[in-house]
């Protein structure tokens, strides 16, 4: 379908039901997307499972989510950091559950999901916790552990310019997790800093084509770094 | 430093520097930085050996990645240059050099699992002497598990250099027969660098290649592990 340009990112996030899992781009706070976070507190949805790098810094984005009760579990490479304080606390309380994936296996995982691969074999965690319980398999010598799609029922993803037809062009290391998450989910939703006629970005140039973005909202950038990164 | 050799049988044996102490975390940054060949492929974890890049030759030609998505990280941004769009592993913000590239999460890890990354250089709380690696979880119940890219590396670079402290605060040794807590990966690990010494672990056991402020005699004592003669 082609892309829908929505007036707020209240109109984004409609529609997201209790239970649904969503993928949220972003590193730390490079690449979040506040403002369709902040929707999504709003909308209600709760129940959700959310994949993303990381469980929050601060009290904003993901975090506010958390903080908001609306989220069951999170799959994520690296939950506890300097600022993780919402997620440590209903962590320890028993209020969220915690999967742990490599970083390169959440991606490719997510990759899979939307590259219609039925499931992968990787190296990585192999004689590890994270390999416990997966099935294995020696190819070419060398030990490897199934791995299967993750994939979304929303995607809450942040570029830096979209145009009209939904093709997006991302910022530095805040593309991070958004051209996969892209692809990897049912109905994917872009928050972008600029939105351009048709014509105005270079087809070369083009990170993520508009044929995987549904919606596109215009926000502003929040210019917010993660304290105390070491 | 002077080195005195104290090749037991034939071959090169360790260099044992005993006109010092351990290396300060300056001197093992520095001293891991000359184990990375010029025109390499790099990628520095985060903490300690992020020290490294500040001991690399400008003119070497060493490149750096940064698993969240880049090639020609340049060094910490200061003042004006701060870009929240623009950070390392750490989630600090960095700057970019002449050269740099970006690309998403995928293609960064196909890049490291697919063997292009030539070095990486990882923190760790426990090696043990056949190169298993344990960086990532205490395994404390009361610790919440963290992995990021750890497992990643350690699989996917060609080498995968350790920089650590050889013993814990409380003087436990931190080159071990087995790690007892949760592996990262299994037999990844080439090099051990250390404020005391420099290991080789390998399928038969821990080659010392070069002592700081002690002997290999002295080690022997203190470690659990067999050192190769």
């Amino acid at each position: 379908m082609t892309t829908t340009i929505a007036a707020t990112a209240d109109e984004a996030v409609a529609g997201v039901e209790d239970g649904s899992t969503v993928l949220v781009g972003g590193f730390g706070l490079a690449g979040m997307p506040f403002d369709l976070i902040d929707a999504l507190i709003r909308q209600g949805a709760g129940e959700l499972t959310v994949v993303s790098n990381n469980a929050g810094n601060g009290d904003v984005g993901l975090a506010a989510l958390l903080k908001a009760g609306r989220v069951r579990k999170v799959i994520c490479s690296f939950p506890r950091q300097s600022d993780s304080h919402v997620f440590d606390e209903l962590y320890r309380a028993g209020r969220v559950e915690l999967e742990v994936v490599p970083q390169g296996t959440l991606a490719e995982r997510m990759r899979a999901a939307g590259a219609g691969i039925g499931a992968f074999y990787s190296p990585v965690g192999v004689g590890t916790p994270l390999a416990r319980g997966k099935e294995t398999r020696e190819i070419d010598g060398r030990a490897h552990v199934l791995e299967y799609p993750i994939k979304g029922d929303v995607a809450l993803v942040s570029a830096h310019r979209a145009d009209t037809a939904g093709n997006l062009v991302y910022r530095k290391t805040a593309r991070n997790f958004g051209p996969v998450m892209a692809t990897a989910a049912t109905t994917v939703v872009a928050q972008v800093t600029e939105i351009v006629p048709v014509g105005e970005i270079d087809p070369e140039t083009v990170v993520t084509p508009g044929i995987y973005v549904d919606r596109l909202v215009r926000a502003e950038a929040r210019r917010l770094t993660v304290q105390g990164a070491r | 430093m002077t080195a005195v050799n104290t090749a037991p049988g034939t071959g090169p044996g360790p260099v044992e520097h005993t006109d010092r102490g351990p290396l300060t975390t300056d001197e093992l940054a520095a001293r891991v930085a000359r184990d990375i060949p010029p025109g390499s492929y790099v990628n520095l974890g985060i903490g300690q050996p992020t020290r490294i890049a500040e001991h690399l030759p400008p003119d070497a030609g060493i490149v750096l990645h940064t698993e969240n998505g880049m090639l020609g990280m340049g060094p910490a941004a200061v003042g004006d240059e701060v870009d929240p769009d623009l950070t390392n592993a750490g989630k600090v913000p960095v700057t970019e050099l002449p050269g740099a590239a970006y690309f998403h999460h995928a293609d960064s890890f196909a890049m490291m699992r697919g063997g292009h990354l030539d070095v990486c250089v990882l923190g760790a709380f426990q090696v043990s002497h056949h190169g298993d690696l344990a960086n990532w979880h205490t395994g404390d119940p009361d610790a919440i598990p963290a992995v990021g890219g750890a497992m990643d590396l350690a699989v996917g670079a060609r080498r995968v250099l350790v920089m650590m402290k050889l013993f814990t605060r409380d003087g436990a040794p931190k080159l071990v027969p087995a790690c007892t807590y949760p592996l990262t990966g299994t037999a990844c690990v080439s090099l051990v660098h250390t404020d005391h010494g420099l290991f080789a672990p390998g399928p038969d056991g821990v080659r010392v290649l070069e002592t700081y402020g002690t002997t290999v005699a002295r080690l022997r004592e203190r470690l659990s592990v067999d050192l190769l003669p």
